[in-house]
């Protein structure tokens, strides 16, 4: 596949800060490409500046292989659909996703036949003469997207658009812009930080942190070879430790909890495990296991996210745990002691 | 429980009774006295009758109607040119400006208000009489080597009327915008559209609620002025107002002056219900 989108050594200085350092990535076409970062890394920056309402300090935005220097927001191959959507409240859904369409010299008939297949395809064909302050969340989104699908743009941008959705639509809405996005194969970018959006939707995910890529990668490898010590503690659950020495294949945490190591990092001071890497009640013939046992505190009852807050057993250290609701474990209660498993690849040392 | 009750009709009375009263004391008996008033004249043998003189009176003196007719033209004409005054300044003051010096600015233009129409009426006559500023400044330079003739003009008195309401067309669109969000602008933008797109089609739709009360203000302030005309306007200005002080003051027909005064008053309501219908704008939006 080629690349659609090429960003290269993009910098954006302000007065006093810098909102974007040296970033470089690439997007293929028809992908899914999600920027992930807490508020204030810079990615709102990063993506106005792909739609041309900001300017680079350095570096070049680069859209099928054409560079964007100079061209202004309504050149650009590129729509955006906005964090608060941005709909034009004194028109009704149809004139709002009829209003880029029209700005373009094509027929009339050919611009009636575009829109039409647009609602329909969103599911809005019923609510085209609706006022948009009339319509819920979900549908206020989807005229969004919409109205900056219909332009049939080359990429189209997405700042957090779920934002503001409850949780249950937002569940809904995941699914459904992924859906949508594989239907019509235009390649999005999606800005969040909301890392079950990044994750769940995206084909690759870019972790963002203070202007700068930390690691861009597929959801699951992102996840499961973390490759920096913010992403690790920044995608997902996990339990930090702070390292006091690690020699020999072996790790020591400040806690003084010690455990074995062997592709170790030599200079790492920071060890991570995830809640549901802990094997609970492991059986003794595995290969490559640390086995321990922990002293269980606390339950912490979250549905299918609960969790035990242990104490490792000689040491301090607090370990969380993921426990599954299924009948194997009922019988665990606060105060108990637990055998716990952990393979070595589990270990994330930085 | 009771009691609870008689505490709530009490405060609703406290609330009410001001309101009752201004409307009828202020509003109500003093239009119906004026509708009646306007419908009596003297007959043969002194005595005042009903009668549809008065309006006949208007109707057949070509001198009324005609005033009648440029009053409105004018002030129509006075309410369009606000506009196109108040916008670019509102414009600047919400999206352009910085908070601090969009304040200090609102002062500024607030300060005719604070003088009074008299003395900037009198500031208006400074300028551009024969002898004035203006005059002054042109033949001292050589453009011109007798005065022109500014005051007393219809010249003079639209520029009377434009800049004693400006202001109240300022404020409401104001209003309006402080409301509308720059990703609109640049939603419309990223569609495509033509900076005169995003003008016509997103910013001023948007603002229509204050530009039609701004404009509503403004008509109404406009056509029932009487300062502005008949001190910069001179002997041709013709406004409509004036005659009614003359009835009133001049002639002492009083009835007269009373049916003069309801058709300035329907008048009013006609243009102002024709532009909330073209407008396509309701009311209680404008009102609001």
């Amino acid at each position: 596949m080629n690349n659609i989108l090429e960003i290269k050594n993009l910098s954006k200085h302000f007065d006093d800060f810098s909102a974007v350092k040296n970033v470089d990535f690439v997007v293929e076409e028809g992908g899914f490409f999600s920027i992930l970062g807490s508020s204030g890394c810079g990615k709102t920056t990063l993506l106005r500046i792909i739609a041309g309402f900001q300017q680079e300090s350095e570096g070049d935005v680069i859209i099928r292989g054409q560079s964007m220097k100079g061209i202004p927001p309504e050149k650009r191959p590129v729509n955006i659909v906005f964090q608060n959507l941005a709909l034009f409240p004194m028109m009704n859904v149809r004139e709002n996703v009829a209003f880029g369409l029209k700005r373009q010299k094509i027929k009339k008939s050919v611009i009636d036949s575009k829109i039409n297949e647009m609602l329909e395809r969103v599911g809005l064909h019923d609510y085209e003469n609706k006022k948009v302050t009339d319509l819920s969340g979900g549908q206020r989104q989807r005229v969004a997207i919409a109205r900056s699908l219909v332009m049939n743009p080359s990429i189209l941008l997405l700042d957090e658009p779920l934002g503001a959705l409850d949780r249950k639509l937002r569940e809904h809405m995941k699914v459904e812009l992924k859906l949508l996005q594989k239907e019509i194969g235009t390649t999005f970018v999606y800005i969040t930080h909301d890392q079950s959006e990044a994750l769940v939707m995206s084909d690759k995910v870019a972790v963002m942190h203070d202007g700068q890529f930390e690691q861009i990668d597929t959801p699951r490898n992102l996840y499961k070879n973390p490759k920096t010590a913010f992403v690790a503690g920044f995608v997902g659950d996990t339990n930090r430790f702070e390292l006091q020495s690690s020699t020999n294949g072996s790790i020591m945490t400040k806690g003084g909890w010690k455990l074995q190591q062997p592709d170790l990092n030599s200079n790492a001071n920071e060890l991570y495990i995830r809640p549901e890497a802990l094997i609970i009640n492991p059986t003794n013939d595995l290969i490559d296991v640390d086995q321990f046992n922990v002293t269980i505190k606390t339950i912490l009852f979250d549905g299918s996210n609960t969790k035990l807050s242990t104490i490792v057993n000689g040491s301090a250290e607090e370990l969380q745990i993921s426990l599954p609701q299924n009948a194997q474990f009922d019988d665990i209660t606060e105060g108990s002691q637990l055998k716990v498993g952990i393979h070595h690849n589990d270990l994330k040392c930085f | 429980m009771k009691n609870n009750k008689n505490y709530f009709n009490f405060t609703f009375y406290l609330l009410v009774v001001p309101v009752l009263t201004w409307l009828i004391f202020m509003i109500v008996i003093p239009h119906a006295e004026l509708l009646i008033s306007s419908f009596k004249a003297e007959d043969d043998m002194g005595d005042m009758v009903f009668s549809f003189a008065n309006y006949i009176e208007f109707f057949t003196q070509q001198i009324y109607w005609l005033t009648f007719v440029k009053t409105a033209t004018y002030s129509i004409a006075v309410t369009l040119l606000a506009f196109d005054v108040a916008f670019p300044i509102a414009f600047y003051l919400t999206k352009v400006a910085s908070k601090k010096n969009a304040s200090f600015l609102i002062l500024l233009l607030l300060i005719p208000l604070w003088v009074g129409e008299l003395v900037t009426v009198y500031g208006w006559m400074v300028l551009l009489g024969d002898h004035g500023v203006i005059n002054h400044f042109l033949m001292t330079i050589g453009i011109i080597n007798e005065p022109l003739n500014l005051l007393y003009t219809n010249f003079s008195m639209v520029i009377g009327l434009l800049y004693m309401s400006v202001l109240f067309m300022v404020i409401p669109i104001m209003s309006s915008l402080a409301s509308l969000d720059d990703s609109l602008i640049e939603a419309a933008c990223d569609l495509g559209a033509s900076k005169w797109i995003i003008f016509t089609r997103i910013i001023i739709p948007y603002s229509m609620p204050g530009i039609i009360s701004g404009a509503i203000i403004v008509f109404m302030l406009v056509i029932g002025d009487y300062l502005a005309p008949n001190l910069l306007g001179g002997k041709h200005s013709l406004w409509f107002t004036e005659q009614i002080y003359n009835n009133f003051l001049t002639t002492f027909n009083w009835n007269e002056g009373a049916a003069f005064g309801f058709l300035l008053l329907m008048l009013s309501s006609c243009v102002i219900w024709l532009a909330l219908k073209l407008s396509g704008q309701k009311l209680d939006k404008v009102g609001s």
